[in-house]
């Protein structure tokens, strides 16, 4: 459940990011610029960590359509995020291959590590971790990915975990 | 070694991009196609390169294309559907990391065949790093004249985009893919009409693969009667096959049709065996949405052939003993795999990704999980495995779109051939209870292949 404060906060998008929806929607025929409703919210949570509802309510401005024409779309697909998350993101796969060969084992490493269940955020505010449906990496499991630049890391070990969210700390000045 | 019409050049230093690439031959399928093919001629090569199809169905390619409405001043349009979501497939990924210009090349010829002003592909939301190859790839083509207005000085326009979709699996099927193009949730249309005759925007449209696309190249170049040569009977040319699961050596392969899945499995142009000197339990040959066969009914047909990776080969025996060509998205499960896990985690995903439109999906996938998480954490019951078949068989094709039967079929030909596995689940509770993921559990070595490794 969102909190009053977080589906209130107003959003403001800049001209930087008003200038590249102009160039999705100019992909589309002419009255047909709902089909950049997708790409739109990629670079919403891009800029801005997650959609919010008021994020939510401009880009129905934006694109002439109904708000609940964009909630419903948000709600729909598994890479917009609703609620706050934490800065880096981290994307198991859970699915079959990368589970015959042990995510399983790096999903309850990649909770431990972190201390945190599956979609809350550390308290440092860094990290979120989830169990996520085949990443089509298979041959090259157990695999993560890490948005909003989805930097994908593959033939994972604890080790390689270990080092990995090491160095994402490192990177955030911890 | 077999032809390689795709992944010839694959490992030449910086294919990626347009100079290495037009270098290596490329874009002269869209030089002989533009300037000295009619685009319904471009259609009937591809008639006759006998291509099926490579998304997962197997429907040919050229049969699809002259289904197209051409009415008088209705756009045209061409999809490619990048959607990869497919368990255990990853071939069209690697395609587009390592050789964009390959896809772009397809795009551009099929889209001069169809008529097509604009064409969209419609990449996974997951494959960021994908589009941002396509994308700077689209940018160098249009640099050099080979998109935009006027290629070539032909006359010729054509706009390319890449569109992302926003993760789910359901936007792989052609029908939810425009859907989702369009701005909407992806939920799978009911056919008739078919994308043919009303697709994106209600307009004319044809959704292919990323390798049917990227397969038109040679059989341009080629011509359609040499491309059929390669392959044997009707699966013809090549084939992107990407291998998974507990292999020695995982990857995607380019295989000419007809090879046996025993030389795929072992041979040292492929897999070379199972890892870690274990033996093959049983593969999932196209795709977790195919039926799974135990180790010696995916080595050798019913009649005790070699079991060829062919579109006929695999299928042979029905689904009783065989299974599909699929999607190739071969995973391999070596004799420590558990079945009912296995069929479990396929369930999971299943229900997590049916859209929720058709009943019998949305709460069939949901009832199946259920009982297979039961099964798997020990607290299974005998009566589950009929349960289960009965659940599949109310799901199978009483759903808009294919999902439903993706969802029923590894769960039926799961307990058809690993029935004694799922009841040792519920014999050995208290075993199953207390076992660590992954390790072996099972003691009959009934679908086992008595096979040692070197």
């Amino acid at each position: 459940m969102l909190s009053v404060q977080e589906t209130s906060a107003p959003v403001n998008f800049s001209p930087e990011l008003i200038t590249k929806f102009d160039d999705v929607v100019s992909r589309y025929p002419k009255g047909k610029q709902k089909s950049a409703l997708l790409p739109i919210l990629h670079l919403v949570q891009a800029e801005f960590g997650w959609v919010s509802p008021p994020a939510m309510d401009k880009v129905a401005a934006y694109l002439d359509i109904q708000p609940i024409e964009v909630y419903e779309v948000a709600s729909f697909y598994t890479m917009y995020f609703l609620k706050p998350q934490g800065k880096y993101m981290l994307e198991v796969c859970r699915t079959g291959p990368c589970e015959t060969v042990g995510a399983s084992k790096i999903i309850d490493h990649v909770e431990q590590t972190l201390g945190v269940k599956e979609g809350d955020v550390t308290p440092d505010g860094l990290f979120s971790w989830r169990g996520v449906e085949c990443l089509a990496a298979c041959g090259y499991g157990p695999v993560l990915q890490i948005g909003p630049e989805y930097t994908f890391y593959e033939n994972l070990t604890n080790e390689s975990v270990d080092t990995l969210i090491a160095d994402l700390r490192r990177k955030a000045g911890n | 070694m077999g032809r390689k019409l795709l992944l010839e050049h694959i490992n030449v230093p910086g294919i990626n991009t347009f100079d290495v690439y037009r270098s290596k031959g490329g874009y002269a399928s869209v030089e002989k196609a533009l300037k000295t093919l009619t685009p319904d001629e471009v259609v009937e090569e591809v008639k006759k390169s006998g291509l099926r199809g490579r998304g997962g169905a197997g429907f040919p390619t050229g049969m699809k294309w002259s289904f197209l409405a051409k009415p008088e001043g209705v756009a045209r349009y061409l999809v490619c559907n990048a959607d990869e979501s497919e368990p255990g497939t990853f071939k069209d990924r690697y395609l587009m990391t390592h050789i964009p210009h390959l896809l772009i090349e397809g795009m551009i010829v099929a889209s001069y065949a169809l008529g097509a002003k604009t064409s969209y592909i419609y990449v996974r939301g997951e494959m960021m790093p994908q589009i941002r190859i396509l994308e700077k790839a689209i940018a160098e083509a249009k640099a050099k004249g080979f998109l935009g207005t006027n290629i070539l000085g032909t006359g010729y326009d054509l706009e390319l985009y890449v569109q992302p979709g926003g993760g789910a699996y359901i936007c792989g099927e052609e029908t939810a893919l425009l859907e989702s193009l369009e701005g909407k949730r992806g939920n799978p249309r009911i056919k008739p009409p078919f994308p043919a005759i009303a697709g994106l925007y209600g307009c004319p449209t044809v959704v292919n693969n990323v390798e049917s696309i990227a397969a038109v190249v040679p059989i341009v170049n080629e011509g359609g009667e040499e491309y059929a040569k390669v392959g044997i009977g009707r699966s013809t040319g090549t084939k992107l096959i990407s291998a998974g699961g507990n292999l020695k050596r995982p990857g995607v392969y380019e295989i000419e049709l007809g090879v046996p899945v025993e030389e795929f499995i072992y041979g040292d142009e492929y897999c070379q065996g199972i890892a870690n000197g274990k033996r093959l339990k049983a593969v999932v040959a196209g795709g977790s949405s195919v039926p799974i066969l135990p180790a010696n009914l995916i080595l050798k047909t019913i009649n005790n052939e070699s079991r060829l990776m062919s579109y006929e080969s695999l299928a042979d025996g029905g689904f009783a003993t065989g299974t599909m060509m699929g999607s190739g998205g071969f995973i391999a499960y070596d004799e420590d795999q558990c079945i009912v896990r296995n069929t479990w985690n396929f369930a999971r995903f299943y229900h997590h990704e049916s859209c929720g439109q058709c009943s019998p999906c949305r709460e069939g996938t949901g009832w199946m999980e259920k009982v297979l998480h039961r099964l798997e954490y020990g607290h299974g019951k005998m009566i589950d495995m009929d349960l289960l078949v009965d659940v599949s068989k109310k799901i199978e094709g009483n759903t808009i779109c294919p999902l439903g039967d993706a969802a029923a079929w590894p769960v039926a030909s799961a307990i058809r051939h690993f029935r004694n596995e799922f009841e040792w689940h519920v014999t050995n509770a208290h075993e199953v209870t207390t076992r660590n993921y992954g390790l072996a559990h099972y003691a009959d070595p009934l679908p086992l292949l008595e096979k040692a490794e070197a």
